[in-house]
């Protein structure tokens, strides 16, 4: 899995941004509406334009077009394919990459029974509950064997306990797949409980980089740009 | 549940053709202007048998099949092509903007002296009714389409042809097939139109000829046929959107 690079990345939200994101690691991005967090995912997946450089293990990939970046994307919305199944869903990036029938239908069941939703193969996503929609759009998005998976505040939409139940089973997949991932989220406690660091983001810039481990030592007061974040009150994990 | 349904909406018909039975038997009017229910089906069993009625209904129906289609297959293009390009959405909007208010029948006099009157009059015309509604309900079902899906599909991998094929027009299926729906009863009144004003065939001219005749029960059985055909032709619209959509809508 690649070491991504982001090197002076300029536009609409960023002025010279840059960042290191390391190999397998799952790096959180935390900030307040508007501080460029989803941007930053767009860039990394090509989806939107900007100046300076991207890099996945040294290699440039500006010029590379969305569809080749071997990026899996979990949106906000999950924006899972309403007239597809949750079999085709999750089917439908082997089948537009070529891949045969077969190969598509075992990679299917396999994820399948990764997310254990085996049960909800034939279902539409309109009636899927909202963890069983996320299980699925992460299924998707692990279906091309991502060499980076994105996370663009995938638990906005869940109630607490199921909240924490994807959360862990997430971070069980990312480690066991050993994935980079760039989870955005404005919920410190989602951050912390997740991430192997922290970036916290305000106004298109970068304010701080932690380890989740030093993230213990900090004063709340130090990260003034959290102290409108959700989550579990910050205090609990900054004071330690 | 649906017998019942079927009962309650037949009731008001039944007493309607009650109502009408009795007034014509009365001879309060004059059966020449006035004829019955009876009279009515009579007349359709004869105008049917002696072929009259299907050959005109023929006539109508290939003018209505041929126009329908040319309109709704340009219309379904242009729209796909206008909803995924702004530049060429920017280019043609204003002059499909000026063109969409006339009114179909409005072209009826320019076309008669392009083209004259003969069998391209009422397709043309046909063309002009459908392509327009076909072609704003394929833009405005495009654009409804939510960015992040299409997003979602560019990093799995589709190009954007096969995003094209694959996510963007089965998503706008139900508002291309409102168009279609919405057109299908328009085209089969303005072939009617075209047909009393300038063409000798088929059913909008079996219309105007009975009514040179005084012959008011064939006028009736036009009038049934017409009401039937723009009933049947949303209806098969109706349920090739629900077959295609009902799962996931």
């Amino acid at each position: 899995m690649p070491d991504i690079e982001l090197k002076n990345i300029s536009n609409y939200v960023f002025n010279g941004l840059n960042m290191e994101i390391f190999d397998k690691e799952l790096l959180v991005v935390i900030g307040q509406n508007g501080a460029g967090k989803s941007t930053l995912l767009n860039i990394i997946a090509g989806l939107v334009e900007h100046e300076g450089s991207v890099l996945f293990d040294g290699v440039l990939v500006n010029r590379m077009l969305t569809d080749k970046r071997r990026v899996g994307y979990l949106f906000q919305n999950l924006a899972l394919f309403p007239h597809l199944d949750v079999a085709s869903n999750i089917g439908y990036g082997p089948a537009v990459n070529g891949n045969p029938r077969e190969n598509i239908a075992q990679r299917v069941d396999e994820l399948l029974r990764l997310m254990k939703i085996e049960h909800l193969r034939d279902r539409y996503p309109k009636n899927l509950s909202g963890g069983e929609r996320q299980r699925v759009a992460l299924a998707r998005a692990l279906a091309v064997s991502p060499q980076v998976l994105l996370l663009d505040e995938p638990f906005n939409s869940l109630d607490t306990g199921m909240c924490s139940c994807i959360r862990q089973e997430i971070k069980r997949i990312q480690r066991g797949l050993g994935i980079t991932t760039v989870l955005v989220t404005h919920d410190m406690a989602e951050a912390v409980e997740m991430g192997d660091r922290i970036v916290v983001m305000n106004g298109g810039k970068v304010h701080e980089v932690a380890d989740i481990q030093s993230i213990h030592s900090y004063d709340p007061d130090d990260i003034p740009h959290l102290q409108n974040c959700t989550g579990c009150a910050i205090d609990c994990y900054c004071k330690g | 549940m649906r017998i019942r349904n079927i009962l309650d909406g037949s009731i008001p018909i039944i007493i309607f053709i009650l109502v009408w039975e009795s007034i014509a038997r009365w001879h309060i009017v004059p059966e020449y202007i006035f004829p019955s229910f009876l009279a009515v089906m009579g007349e359709f069993y004869h105008l049917t048998v002696n072929g009259v009625l299907l050959n005109n209904l023929a006539s109508s129906l290939f003018r209505v099949l041929a126009g329908f289609l040319l309109g709704s297959v340009a219309g379904i293009m242009m729209g796909t092509v206008m909803g995924c390009r702004q530049i060429i959405n920017r280019s043609f909007n204003p002059i499909f903007s000026l063109l969409y208010p006339i009114p179909t029948l409005g072209w009826a006099p320019l076309l008669m002296i392009w083209i004259g009157i003969n069998e391209m009059l009422p397709i043309i015309l046909i063309f002009l009714c459908s392509f327009f509604p076909v072609l704003y309900n394929t833009i405005t079902g495009i654009r409804s389409v939510d960015s992040d899906v299409i997003k979602a599909a560019k990093t799995l991998g589709a190009s954007d042809r096969k995003i094209m094929t694959s996510v963007i027009l089965p998503l706008a299926v139900p508002n291309i097939f409102t168009g279609l729906r919405l057109e299908a009863g328009m085209a089969w009144r303005v072939v009617i139109a075209a047909e009393m004003v300038a063409i000798p065939t088929g059913i909008g001219a079996l219309l105007i000829r009975s009514e040179s005749l005084l012959r008011v029960d064939i006028i009736i059985v036009c009038l049934m046929v017409l009401s039937v055909m723009c009933l049947v032709f949303e209806r098969v619209f109706q349920y090739i959107e629900t077959k295609m959509t009902k799962e996931w809508r």
